[in-house]
This record gives C-alpha cells, sequence and structure tokens, in this order.
C-alpha cells in the first residue's frame, strides 16, 4: 500500500487504516512439507482494528499459515513481526502473553470443566494465578466475574445455567452443542486481552442461526480488535472485511478491498469461478 | 469434573463416614491381623491417590510410581541406623529426597507424552530399583529388617499396630483434603486443562510443563509418606517394595477405584488390599482373578467404585 497519508474526503477511515504502523506483519513466509510448498512468499498485514480476511480453496494452506503466525508451526523462510518486535523464535504461549488470540478450524476446549470453569482459565492465565495452590477457582468471586463478563461478550451466558436435565449440574464444554463450542472458544480469546484474533473459520459447520449470530458478533468486534479471518463463506466475507487475501496453492495471488477482490479476474478464475 | 449432585454427595458422605467409622472401630477390637488390615488399606490409599493426581487430574500415566513409595521405605529403615527414629524428621526427610528425585526425573520425563512418558518413568523408577538391589551391606536383593521403628512424639512406636493404624488413617484424611483442595485450586485448574487441551492452554499463553512438573513433585512426595508407613508395617525394607510390579498396582486401584476422583483410588485401594487378602488364602492364583475382576470393573462400572458410591455407576 503505497498511498500518501492525507485523511480526507470518503476514504478517510480507510486512509487511517494505512496509514497505521501494521499490528502483524508477515513478509516472505515459505513452509515446505516434502516437496509440498504450503506456503510460498506470503506477505500480508493486519493493521490495529482491521479486518483482513484470508480465502482460499481446501489445502490452499490458509491453516499452516496461521499455526505459522501463532507459532505452532515454524516456517522455513521469512519473519513475522507482531507490535513491531520479531516474534519468529518466540513459543506459542510466549506469543499468546503478547496479545495473539487463537481459534481454531474444530474447537478447543477443556472438554471436562464447565463453560465458566473454561473461561476462567483464560482469567488464570491473564493474571497468571495459576501456581495459587489453595485458592479455589470454582468459589473465587473473581474468576466467575471475569467467566461471565467473557461469556456474556459472546452471548453465552445461557451456559452458566444448570441443566435441569442432568440433575442440576453445569453442562461441562464437551456437551455444548457446536455453534456453543465456537463461541465459547471465541470468549476464552477475549479473556487474555488480546491485540489480534486469528479466527480459522468461526462459520464451519454452523445452521444460519448459529451462523448469523456469528457474523454479527464478528461484525461487532471490528474495529477493536485486528483479525485476521480466514472464513470459505465468501458472502460473509465480503460484508465483513476491509482487506481480501486470496490464497491458492501457498501463494497469495491478490489482495485489496473487497471490492477489487470480487472483480479480479484472477481471483474468479483460480478460487470464486471454483467454488460456485 | 462435572460437580456431584446434591444426593450423589449425601450418598458418598454417608458411604464414607460409615467406612471411616469401621476403619476407626477395628483397631479396637484386639485383632492385631484386622488392626494391620487397616494400617495396609490407609497406605496404599494414599500411594493410590497421590498417583491419581497424576493419572486423573494431569492425564499423566505413570509406570513408576513405586519408585517413590521404596524411598519412602528406604528412609524409614535407613534413618534409624543413624540414630534418628523421630517422625518428624523421618517423613519430612522422606517427601524432600522422593520430591527431589520426582523433580529430577519428571525435568526428563514431563518432555515425553503418552507411551514414551509410561517408559521414562518406568525406567526412572528401575535405576532406583537397581541402586537398592546392588547396596550389598543393606542386603541386596533381600533387603534388610527395620532396626527400629518409627516414633511419635510422645514416643509411641508405629510397630505397634493400634498406633500405625491410628496413625496411617489421619495421614489418609490429611492426604484426601490436601489433594482435593489442591485438585480444586487454581493451580488444580490449569493442570486438569493442560490434560483436556494442551494445545488450547498454549494458544491461552500457558505452557503445561511447569505446572506438570510441581505436580509430579508433590505426587512423589506424598507417596514416600505411604513408603514411610508401609516400612513399619511390614518392619522391613526390600527392593520389592519398589518394582514395577508395585507400580502396576497403584495404578490398578487407581482404575478400580475411577480415576480423577482421588476417594475414588483411596476405594480403589481398599478393595485391592481386602481382596488380596481374601483371594491369595483361597488359591495361589489370585493375581489372575484380581485381573478378571479389573476386566468387570472397566466393562461394567463407568465410574469404577466411586460411580458405585455416588450412585452414577451403571454403564
Ligand atoms: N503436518 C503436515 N504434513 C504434511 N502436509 C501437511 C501438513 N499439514 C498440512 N499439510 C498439507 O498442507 C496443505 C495445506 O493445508 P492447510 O490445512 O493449511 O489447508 P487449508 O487452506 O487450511 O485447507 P481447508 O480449507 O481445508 O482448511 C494441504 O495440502 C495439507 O495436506
Ligand atoms: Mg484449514
Amino acid at each position: 500500500m503505497s498511498s500518501s497519508c492525507k485523511p480526507d474526503g470518503a476514504e478517510a477511515d480507510q486512509m487511517r487504516l494505512e496509514c497505521e504502523a501494521p499490528l502483524l506483519e508477515v513478509r516472505g513466509l515459505v513452509k515446505r512439507f516434502g516437496a509440498l510448498v504450503v506456503t510460498d512468499q506470503v506477505s500480508l498485514s493486519v493493521r490495529p482494528g482491521e479486518l483482513h480476511a484470508l480465502i482460499g480453496p481446501n489445502g490452499a494452506g490458509k491453516s499452516c499459515l496461521i499455526g505459522q503466525i501463532s507459532g505452532e508451526l515454524r516456517p522455513d523462510e521469512g519473519e513475522v513481526h507482531f507490535r513491531g518486535q520479531r516474534v519468529d523464535d518466540l513459543a506459542v504461549p510466549e506469543r499468546a502473553r503478547r496479545g495473539l488470540a487463537r481459534a481454531y478450524q474444530v474447537p478447543r476446549l477443556f472438554g471436562s470443566l464447565t463453560p465458566a470453569a473454561n473461561a476462567a482459565v483464560a482469567e488464570i492465565s491473564r493474571v497468571r494465578s495459576g501456581f495459587r495452590f489453595w485458592r479455589r477457582a470454582a468459589t473465587d468471586p473473581a474468576l466467575a466475574a471475569a467467566a461471565r463478563i467473557a461469556l456474556d461478550r459472546v452471548g453465552l451466558g445461557r451456559a452458566l445455567a444448570p441443566d435441569p436435565a442432568d440433575t442440576g449440574a453445569v453442562r461441562p464444554a464437551s456437551l455444548l452443542a457446536h455453534g456453543d463450542k465456537r463461541l465459547l472458544e471465541l470468549a476464552m480469546g477475549f479473556a487474555s486481552d488480546p491485540a489480534l484474533l486469528l479466527l480459522d473459520e468461526p462459520l464451519a459447520g454452523l445452521g444460519p442461526a448459529d451462523s448469523a449470530a456469528m457474523v454479527a458478533l464478528l461484525r461487532s468486534l471490528k474495529g477493536r480488535y485486528g483479525i485476521l479471518l480466514v472464513e470459505h463463506d465468501v458472502e460473509a466475507v465480503f460484508a465483513l472485511a476491509d482487506r481480501i487475501s486470496v490464497l491458492v496453492g501457498g501463494r497469495v495471488i491478490a489482495s485489496g478491498p473487497a471490492a477489487q477482490i470480487r472483480t479480479d479476474p484472477r481471483v474468479r478464475a483460480a478460487y470464486l469461478g471454483e467454488s460456485e | 469434573m462435572q460437580p456431584e449432585s446434591n444426593l450423589a454427595s449425601r450418598r458418598l458422605a454417608i458411604a464414607l463416614g460409615l467406612l471411616l467409622a469401621i476403619a476407626l472401630v477395628v483397631p479396637l477390637l484386639g485383632q492385631p491381623y484386622y488392626t494391620r488390615l487397616v494400617a495396609r488399606m490407609a497406605i496404599f490409599g494414599i500411594a493410590a491417590l497421590s498417583l491419581d493426581l497424576l493419572v486423573g487430574y494431569a492425564g499423566l500415566v505413570s509406570f513408576g510410581h513405586a519408585a517413590f513409595f521404596g524411598i519412602g521405605v528406604y528412609c524409614a529403615g535407613l534413618l534409624p541406623m543413624l540414630g534418628v527414629q523421630q517422625v518428624w524428621v523421618i517423613v519430612p526427610v522422606a517427601m524432600l529426597v522422593a520430591g527431589l528425585y520426582g523433580a529430577l526425573s519428571g525435568l526428563i520425563s514431563l518432555r515425553a507424552s503418552g507411551l514414551y512418558f509410561i517408559f521414562i518413568t518406568l525406567a526412572f523408577a528401575e535405576i532406583v530399583f537397581y541402586i537398592a538391589q546392588g547396596l550389598r551391606m543393606l542386603g541386596g536383593d533381600d533387603g534388610f529388617r527395620l532396626p527400629a521403628p518409627t516414633l511419635l512424639p510422645g514416643g509411641a512406636s508405629l510397630a505397634n499396630p493400634v498406633v500405625l493404624a491410628y496413625t496411617m488413617l489421619g495421614a489418609l484424611v490429611l492426604a484426601v483434603w490436601f489433594a482435593r483442595r489442591l485438585s480444586e485450586s487454581h493451580f488444580g485448574q490449569v493442570v486438569v486443562a493442560a490434560r483436556d487441551n494442551e494445545t488450547r492452554l498454549r494458544a491461552m499463553g500457558l505452557s503445561a510443563y511447569p505446572y506438570r512438573l510441581v505436580l509430579y513433585t508433590i505426587a512423589s512426595a506424598l507417596c514416600a509418606l505411604a513408603g514411610v508407613g508401609f516400612a513399619n508395617l511390614v518392619e522391613y525394607a526390600s527392593p520389592a517394595s519398589m518394582s514395577w510390579i508395585v507400580s502396576g498396582e497403584f495404578l490398578f486401584m487407581v482404575i478400580l477405584g475411577s480415576a480423577a476422583t482421588i476417594i475414588g483410588p483411596v476405594l480403589g485401594a481398599v478393595v485391592f488390599v481386602g481382596l488380596e487378602q481374601i483371594l491369595s488364602a483361597l488359591t495361589e492364583h489370585w493375581l489372575f482373578w484380581l485381573g478378571i475382576i479389573l476386566v468387570l470393573r472397566v466393562l461394567l462400572l463407568r465410574q469404577g467404585l466411586y460411580g458405585l458410591l455416588t450412585g452414577r455407576g451403571q454403564r
């Protein structure tokens, strides 16, 4: 992006976004599995408050790219900068503590714990109280309050209520409906005060109602967090994204504002045409 | 864990109260055999619950937990040779040595997971086993008679079965309370979270390793307490007390009773010790029958003996 920094006219917001230093910057990332190149010279950035969507066909390397940003996968070449610092050599927990939160393509939760306890663990991580050996977690008012806030933020307050069918016990997270699992995972992400959310297909497997709720939630998050959103639901992506990058065969073949991507002939040929 | 409903926890409390009452009355009957049986159950109850911290709460299946039991046994046997008999010295020293070995071996074994973790814990236990076996002046493979029993403050001796039974029952109650409290703490929640989904925990900014290491150290130290009791029960210290077979028996107790419940493995120990006495009197193939019982438990009882008591047992 080489536009000048004059915030005037209708595109003032866009300009402001472009002028701020990026929250996340990925440069020349390469990842190979044997002969297979799953990430091929990928460079992209997410600015503070920006929702940058990453689309591409199955097997394009989207999840692998997210994994290299979060630290689960080690790239063979290239750099990852977060908040102005190189984070390539940092392990996953360290990157998370610096403000990277991740939701997985298949939700990952603490299955035997209740939704509130799941959120409580996020709070324990945030305030670093994991080495308190005597304070009961279940009756700690500070944890309960934080968990309630986290769950309310994603509209999951109802998961706190006991299930009358199950002798008054609160259901463990493993028994939640799929859509609620996704919401809970997001709630746990926010609890750590992140700056950037890495969301891998948050709409996958959701029914129409859950899907609409999730889109509304993502819209409400826009502007407050930097978001890198991987998503197959093209309608949702065009409705939400400030910027879209298209990944095919590990390469970014196009990147720009939604309107531009929608009409890009290479994109239509490589991806949109295929999926329609 | 799923919180128990009121009814289930009341059933459990009544059952446990009854069991404890029986255990407290038996030593008063003046039958040394039964008094020693109670002591034995309490000793193995402590060992089993310490292993449950690892197996149940952390999902760390250790096959070398008897090493820490054996360290307790040897401390109780060796310290009297130096003229030390006070329980207030022997127990802390035993727990310290076991905790230290737990921390050092845990540093390495906790880098591994799954099957590798099982093998490495087994290997570390075998190291202690062979060291004990190689100590010629301590009887090598045969071990040695305890030169003197452990003494309580005031001079009561753990060689007296009644004293031993009450002491170990008290220790068991304390251990149950401590372990439950630990498992419910902030620390305990992180340990369970790491068991459920380590990837998620890391993505939230916590690495499981230091938490597991601390837990492993605590569980090791706790098991040495049981070892001190065992040395006084059999008045003997030998490498057999830390063989892999004993590690296997501890695992048996945990699974029989239901992991991640603390109380369950204690019940597992009680039933295991009871069955061992009954079956070994009836047949020399008692291990075979124990095996059958474990298979039945896995097939029929979803939550082990613990589930039987809370009434959520059946499959
Ligand atoms: N650990 C691995 N070893 C070898 N190949 C892998 C590994 N992980 C992923 N791949 C391959 O890398 C390619 C990209 O995978 P990735 O999961 O990133 O795709 P994706 O774009 O997220 O696809 P989807 O839309 O289906 O989630 C795939 O061909 C996959 O088979
Ligand atoms: Mg994917």
